[in-house]
């Protein structure tokens, strides 16, 4: 028998091509992303590890959790601390660690790097050892940095030069002393890192006198363990906490790993969905070759093979195939994953250097998907092979495509996808959180009922389409009605490619609706000109709010200045705004009472006055930060947002209490509104700085925009090759169909349908096939993308479905786009077809 | 054996093949499939071709039908030359001024009986000339049939669908490539008695290949073919006629 099944396969290689192809891709993506995940996660943990070498012990606080009237502070990590630690047996040296935001500006003033991998730090005293300088020397006093070498290298800065800095808002000016060497991950990763001097930074990052951390190295001959116990004995237990380096390098490697097990779970879906897209032309493939071969697999039944012998012959045929694919499949997926790691180097991501990944894993793993896929899929032709009657060798009918009837499939599509919508809909009334299991369930439901239902679909769908295809004359005419002659060979051709629209089309709606409705929410409320904040979202310092005021053309600014406090046992965030133009900036509706803020004058938001059960007039005690109590009196609730929302008191009664205060962001209103040039001042006002953003509406839904875009495209970009794998369906249904009716074409081309008319007829096929699946994708995709929403909604007031229009046809064209290149091959073999042989195919 | 030439009658040639040679590969392999043939189909004549396996028959019927191209010589259907043409003026030529019957009845799965028939003015784009159409499905007796897809007629009305195709187009001249080939003798015999009715009540031209002496019976003229060469001729052939003229011919074959 396997010898048999072999040379099936060698004798239908042409025909097992497209099969070959897709199984490939699907194996391919998820080699890929196996080799690229396991290459980045062991370079990010070597480097990482590097990173922790001259640390054996690190102390840090002990962390203290908010508690009745009192916001937990960490107790200070002082000199004191460190020079116990330093003295402690068996300690070698130790360094104190300060660390924050540090925003570089390159030579044109541009920020370096996303901003979120922008890292400042302390140079601990003269030389130290975390940091070998490859230049210049150790930065001393406020105006002296450090750099390094890669950022330096990348911006083109030398020891002498004057860089730009922001840590919280001004902009600092210092001299680059030194440069050094690290293998710090953010570094690695593509971030820069600033130093300065012990005291500056502790003075920059907003705690003068103490550190984050301080970094014991053990003396040669003692253990990370033994230190840590000499230390854990010597330092206030109540005080500090510690780790040896060990264990914090594991604890990174862990971190590292599970990050990069997100993304690969992530890709690995999408590789699914390719491979699920590619088990439908499997099934087509094998479907026609077991009916191709019917007399001759009748013959071996006749002669005295059994029904699973005939079965196992296929399945034997599928193995092959499936292996062929899944070993060219898992090359080329060692290549993508090369191929994308260097692809992330010339996109400026640097990654850390390190060998290629292969682990036996993803060689088993690409191997195993590869030849399962395709064996359970061919398992149902294989089955029906079986079936085959001994007697059929003996017919000299040729077989035919499967006439059984659809009645038992329809029943139970119906059943199907009825439960699904049902489901769904019944999710859509649910609230948020709850909706979501029953919604996605819903989902498959239906999704599998409209699979099971597609070859009903298609023959009013596809006649839907009559009058269109009348204008192509007979061609047309002929190309609808092969389109609907094996309708479960459409219906799987044409599932393939909906599958890939379904969810594309699914999130172009929710993203489409989610930005529309981040944006009313970000500019419904908010009357200000514009919106200033940190460009990687941390805190700005006071200071901006200051200078800002004092621009000419601001009439109105506030900032939304955050600060945590403790009212009735539990932590809540109070939101400290300028009381006397808040009312200008902001445009909230007031439910209850009077938008007042200012002395013990509050506002608060709903959920807020709910929880607590306030009313306009009620008072309620916060205890600050600095622990001290106050009683506030509710002036108004009003409805808040996901922007704005919670307790909003005056400034002037917030500050008093805070060490250090900061803000979210500055709002501001100016005597002209938002122009270029007010926007230019108000940069200007702030030293040009790369790190701030002042954003007027537009800029807001500008970056809201480009946020969706990029997620979007990232999607796309991923669902692309589900929808690769759909054309080489389309290319196989149709090189069958072609193969299958040549005798037809032959005659077609003798009666005179020229070569023209033929290739028209073709291509129209694949059309009709195409779009049949594309629009099912389309009406399926917008209707998950409505039930999504209607879930989304109950949690977001602004929600409001928005329907791509213009990208929706964008799909159908690309729908047809696949119907029209996926028939280039199979028209034009159809087309160049020898006619006599073709008429005398018998 | 006994020719009659059929005297009296105007006869203009709606085929003529002049020449015509077909030679398959090269040098040691080369294969003459037909040699320098030069034949005449008369208009509102039925010509059998005839000779036994290997002959050239079919290559002959396909090179003057314009489905097959040759080596040397000329072909003209009417006044037009074949060997001159391309593909896309053959496709029209075949299209206009040829009908088709094959052995293999060929009809389109997907379309009714009437579809079938009115297939070739559809790829034409024009309309049929519906009094004609009438007569040629009376004659063919496939009235109630019409709705019919292929897959629920019998052979002998699937190739009677196929003879009506052929003729529906009014074509100069149709080809039958062993037009019963696949029939039994009674729907064999209905199918020629059409296609003869057709030459002699609409004066259409019909030329069929055929190994069968008692559907030669039903031509006007058949011609003998013999290694790619036109041996003999006869008018008014009978199946006996045939059939000794075929005996012989074997054994002078054998002979030789």
């Amino acid at each position: 028998m396997f010898r048999t099944a072999l040379r099936n396969v060698l004798a239908h290689k042409a025909r097992l091509l497209m099969t070959v192809l897709a199984v490939m891709l699907g194996v391919a993506f998820v080699s890929g992303t196996l080799v690229f995940t396991n290459t980045i996660s062991e370079a990010y943990q070597k480097s990482s590890a590097k990173g922790f070498d001259q640390v054996d012990v690190a102390v840090t606080a002990e962390s203290r959790e908010d508690k009745g009237n009192t916001i937990g502070k960490n107790p200070d990590l002082t000199q004191a601390l460190l020079e116990k630690s330093a003295g402690v047996p068996g300690a070698s040296n130790a360094i104190g660690v300060v660390s924050g935001f540090t925003a570089i500006a390159d030579k044109d003033g541009k920020l370096i790097g996303g901003g979120f991998q922008s890292q400042g730090g302390n140079y601990y005293g003269d030389k130290d050892p975390r940091y070998p300088l490859s230049e210049g020397a150790a930065p001393h006093g406020a105006n002296q940095v450090a750099i390094d070498s890669e950022t330096a290298k990348r911006a083109g800065y030398k020891v002498g030069d004057t860089v730009r800095l922001s840590v919280d808002g001004p902009v600092l000016k210092p001299v680059v002393t030194g440069i050094f060497t690290t293998d710090d991950g953010n570094v690695a990763a593509g971030g820069s890192l600033a130093l300065f001097d012990t005291a500056t930074a502790q003075k920059l990052f907003g705690k003068p006198g103490t550190y984050d951390e301080i970094d014991v190295k053990a003396a040669s001959g003692t253990s990370q363990t033994a230190l840590k116990a000499a230390l854990d004995k010597a330092l206030p237990a109540d005080l500090v906490e510690t780790e040896t380096g060990k264990e914090l390098a594991d604890e990174q490697a862990e971190m590292i790993s599970s990050s990069m097990s997100g993304l690969k779970q992530g890709l690995l879906v999408f590789a699914g969905i390719a491979l699920f897209v590619g088990t439908f032309i499997i099934a087509n493939t094998f479907t026609m070759l077991v009916a191709q071969r019917t007399k001759e697999l009748a013959l071996l039944r006749a002669v005295g093979a059994s029904r699973r012998q005939v079965t196992r012959s296929v399945l034997i045929e599928a193995f092959v195939v499936g292996l062929v694919a899944a070993v060219t499949g898992l090359v080329a997926g060692i290549g993508i994953g090369a191929g994308l790691k260097s692809l992330m180097g010339t996109l400026g991501a640097t990654v850390p250097d390190g060998p290629l990944v292969i682990t036996p894993g993803t060689v088993g793993v690409a191997l195993a998907v590869g030849v399962l896929i395709t064996m359970l899929a061919a398992w149902l032709p294989g089955r029906r092979a079986a079936k085959i009657p001994p007697v059929a060798a003996m017919s000299s009918v040729h077989a035919k495509a499967t006439t059984k009837s659809l009645v038992l499939r329809n029943t139970l599509g119906a059943l199907f996808s009825g439960a699904g919508v049902a489901v769904i809909l019944a999710a859509t009334t649910m609230d948020g959180s709850d909706g979501q299991a029953p919604m996605g369930m819903g989902a498959v439901l239906l999704i599998i009922g409209v699979f099971i239902l597609t070859p009903l679909l298609s023959r009013p769908l596809i006649a839907a389409a009559a009058p269109l295809l009348r204008v192509f004359g007979i061609s047309g005419k002929l190309a609808r009605q092969n389109s609907v002659r094996n309708p479960r060979r459409t219906a799987a051709t044409a599932s393939a490619l909906m599958i890939g629209l379904t969810l594309i089309t699914g999130m172009t709606v929710m993203a489409g609706s989610l930005q529309k409705s981040i944006d009313k929410m970000a500019s419904a409320a908010v009357k200000a000109d514009y919106v200033v904040s940190m460009a990687n979202g941390n805190e700005l310092s006071a200071d901006v709010e200051k200078k800002l005021a004092k621009v000419g053309d601001v009439t109105a600014v506030s900032p939304l200045r955050n600060a945590a406090s403790r009212i009735d046992g539990h932590t809540e965030y109070l939101t400290g705004v300028n009381g006397s133009a808040i009312g200008e900036l902001t445009d909230l509706k007031v439910d209850d009472g009077a938008f007042k803020v200012g002395g013990s004058q509050v506002v608060v938001d709903q959920d807020r006055a709910k929880s607590f059960g306030w009313k306009a007039g009620s008072t309620f005690t916060v205890h600050y930060e600095d622990g001290k109590a106050q009683k506030l009196t509710v002036a108004g609730v009003y409805e808040g947002n996901e922007l704005i929302s919670g307790i909003m008191l005056d400034t002037a009664t917030l500050n008093p209490h805070l060490s250090d205060p900061s803000d979210m962001q500055v709002m501001l209103k100016t005597s002209d509104g938002a122009s270029a040039t007010t926007k230019d001042k108000l940069e200007k006002a702030l030293g040009s700085n790369p790190a701030i953003k002042v954003q007027d509406k537009k800029d807001l839904s500008d970056s809201i925009a480009q946020m969706f875009t990029l997620m979007l495209n990232m999607l796309y970009g991923l669902l692309a090759m589900a929808v690769i794998v759909a054309v080489l369906g389309v290319i196989n249904t149709l090189a069958m169909s072609v193969f299958e009716r040549s005798q037809e074409i032959g005659m077609l081309r003798a009666i005179g349908l020229d070569r023209k008319g033929i290739k028209r007829m073709v291509r129209l096929e694949s059309l009709v096939i195409s779009l049949f699946g594309g629009v099912l994708g389309i009406g399926l995709g917008v209707f998950f993308g409505w039930a999504a929403g209607e879930l989304l909604g109950t949690k977001m007031a602004t929600y409001e479905l928005v329907l791509p229009w213009a990208r929706m046809a964008v799909f159908l064209l690309l729908a047809a786009t696949v119907g029209i290149l996926a028939a280039l091959w199979p028209a034009r073999r159809a087309a160049r077809m020898n006619m006599l042989a073709a008429i005398k195919a018998e | 054996m006994t020719t009659t030439p059929v005297a009296g009658r105007t006869t203009t040639v709606a085929a003529r093949a002049t020449d015509l040679s077909k030679i398959y590969g090269q040098g040691e392999t080369q294969v003459v499939a037909l040699d320098r043939v030069t034949v005449e189909f008369h208009q509102a004549e039925f010509t059998a071709i005839m000779g036994p396996s290997g002959s050239g028959k079919s290559t002959l019927m396909h090179c003057v039908a314009g489905l097959d191209t040759f080596s040397s010589g000329s072909v003209r259907i009417g006044e037009t030359e074949l060997g001159s043409l391309k593909d896309k003026q053959l496709t029209k030529l075949r299209r206009d001024k040829i009908g088709f019957i094959f052995q293999a009845f060929n009809l389109l799965p997907t379309l009714t009986a009437l579809e079938n028939i009115t297939l070739p003015m559809d790829i034409a784009g024009r309309k049929p000339d519906k009094q004609w159409l009438e007569s040629v499905i009376q004659m063919v007796g496939l009235r109630d049939r019409l709705s019919h897809r292929p897959a629920q007629l019998s052979g002998g009305q699937q190739q009677r669908v196929a003879v009506a195709r052929a003729l529906a187009s009014r074509p100069d001249i149709i080809f039958g490539d062993e037009p019963t080939g696949n029939l039994d003798s009674r729907s064999g015999a209905e199918v020629l008695g059409f296609l003869r009715n057709s030459v002699r009540e609409l004066g259409q031209t019909v030329v069929m290949v055929t190994h069968d002496p008692v559907a030669a019976a039903y031509a006007d003229r058949v011609v003998f073919l013999a290694d790619g060469r036109i041996v003999d001729e006869m008018y008014q052939p009978t199946a006996d006629n045939v059939l000794d003229f075929m005996k012989q011919f074997d054994a002078k074959g054998r002979t030789s």
